[in-house]
């Protein structure tokens, strides 16, 4: 080992800001649409009709008990068979790893979201529900005016924590080599042979962000927190 | 979908090397297990020594506990991994970096798998831990010290059996995490499981097939513990304190 060299990492800077920006696009995508789709799939988990709770609970417990690394596997795998049979293609539509890891992350999030989101919809007490119904609301209006708002407060610090556990787990594209954070040090370390300083030093950028993230976490838990 | 279906692959002889293609993600199924197991039992050890640390009065025990738990769940599994893979034999002294580099196949990719998920999970252990000793009632304590124990003896005969009754539900999802964490290892080399359905697809081009088969060894592994864990948890459960899954903690 030679001494430890600063300017390998100096030189690198440009090109994992590109990775970082990456990292967080892909972060901030899955978490809007593992929200979304999470919520949809909590609600259908805790409908009474076996066709829409059935599948969701498959869904969500099948994705919840394979690794990540096989998750992204399988889509980088299916989203090209799948596209080619709902666009009626000839042959599988080719959509590059980085949209694949897009899909990928959304549809696994979705069922970690989800999970939070049945917790917290089960928060709402009983008697908001009943008193909507009595109001004459439907159940979406039900759903998406009284129990739907009190359930994303209850579960905003989770939902966040969620996320920056989320954000880690996107340097898992590095199976699909994609340049994001972790990739663009990889990639650096790879041809400048300074293997210490860059992985070293992406701990440590990873190490920050996580850590300030989940302190700001912390202190937002005990502003939002509903005084009952 | 145009897709040529081959189940029977699992029987075909393997196209470079001996053996059939089941085998593969057989041994793959015992490498993830192995790493997954030995990591558990370091993740164990050290999470739970945390964890009891951090909820002491003693204050510079508390501050090292924490920066523990800070320091491993901050930074990527994946980026940990490679720390343990690459960096960390530069910094050993020489002899013991060079054998840790030079160690035969397996060994030199299993050894840092399981080190760096063994304490990347003992943080997570320590969490569980230290969450279920302070979700009982401070009179366990004090009525602890009011009997005259002292603090070792009030954590042996009154918090610690209780906590650890309340932390199994939490821990085996943690079990869990870990069996699947084991295939981030496929990043440093290691054959297990996924890896090895990935290398049979590349080699097959049966990809369904192979991840099929990964896919249901994963869940099954989840079944059987899932199941072996409730009948723990009923086994040792004290009569009229914890009711299933950890209700009615704090009565």
């Amino acid at each position: 080992m030679g001494a430890f060299d600063f300017d390998v990492i100096q030189r690198a800077l440009p090109f994992m800001w590109k990775g970082l920006q990456f990292s967080v696009q892909l972060t901030l995508v899955a978490m809007a649409g593992g929200i979304v789709l999470g919520t949809l799939l909590a609600m259908m988990r805790l409908s009474s009709h076996k066709l829409l709770n059935l599948p969701a609970a498959v869904y969500v417990n099948g994705i919840r008990s394979i690794p990540l690394v096989l998750v992204i596997f399988w889509f980088y795998f299916l989203v090209p068979l799948i596209l080619q049979s709902v666009m009626g293609a000839s042959s599988p539509v080719h959509v590059g790893a980085e949209k694949s890891a897009l899909i990928t992350f959304i549809l696994f999030q979705a069922a970690y979201y989800s999970e939070i989101m049945r917790a917290g919809i089960q928060s709402v007490s009983r008697g908001q529900v009943s008193a909507a119904y009595a109001l004459g609301l439907t159940y979406f209006q039900s759903m998406g005016q009284v129990v739907l708002p009190q359930a994303f407060r209850n579960m905003i610090p989770i939902l966040l924590t969620q996320t920056i556990v989320l954000f880690q787990d996107t340097s898992l594209v590095y199976v699909l080599s994609i340049t994001d954070l972790l990739g663009a040090a990889v990639k650096t370390a790879q041809r400048d042979g300074r293997l210490i300083e860059m992985y070293l030093f992406v701990a440590l950028i990873y190490f920050i962000l996580s850590y300030t993230l989940s302190e700001l976490v912390k202190r937002l838990q005990t502003k939002v927190a509903v005084i009952r | 979908m145009n897709y040529n279906w081959n189940w029977k692959i699992f029987w075909d002889p393997v196209a470079a090397g001996k053996g059939v293609y089941w085998e593969w993600l057989v041994s793959g199924l015992a490498w993830t297990l192995a790493t997954g197991l030995l990591a558990w039992i370091i993740a164990l050890l050290i999470g739970v020594v945390i964890g009891v640390v951090r909820t002491t009065p003693l204050k510079w025990l508390v501050v090292l506990g924490n920066a523990w738990v800070e320091l491993f769940r901050n930074i990527p599994l994946l980026v940990q991994m490679f720390l343990w893979y690459f960096v960390l034999p530069e910094f050993l002294p020489f002899g013991l970096g060079t054998a840790m580099k030079q160690m035969d196949p397996p060994w030199a990719t299993f050894l840092p798998a399981v080190l760096c998920l063994g304490l990347y999970t003992s943080a997570r252990v320590a969490e569980q831990v230290k969450a279920g000793i302070q979700s009982l009632p401070r009179g366990q304590t004090l009525a602890g010290t009011a009997l005259g124990l002292t603090m070792t003896q009030t954590y042996r005969y009154v918090t610690l059996p209780m906590a650890f009754r309340i932390v199994i539900p939490p821990l085996t999802s943690e079990f869990m995490n870990i069996i699947k964490n084991t295939s981030v290892a496929l990043t440093i080399g290691l054959l297990e499981l996924t890896q090895r359905a990935r290398d049979m697809s590349e080699y097959t081009f049966q990809t369904f097939e192979a991840f099929t088969a990964a896919t249901v060894l994963y869940i099954a592994v989840t079944l059987i513990v899932v199941y072996g864990m409730r009948r723990l948890e009923k086994k040792i459960q004290v009569p009229g304190f914890i009711g299933t899954g950890g209700q009615g903690a704090g009565r």
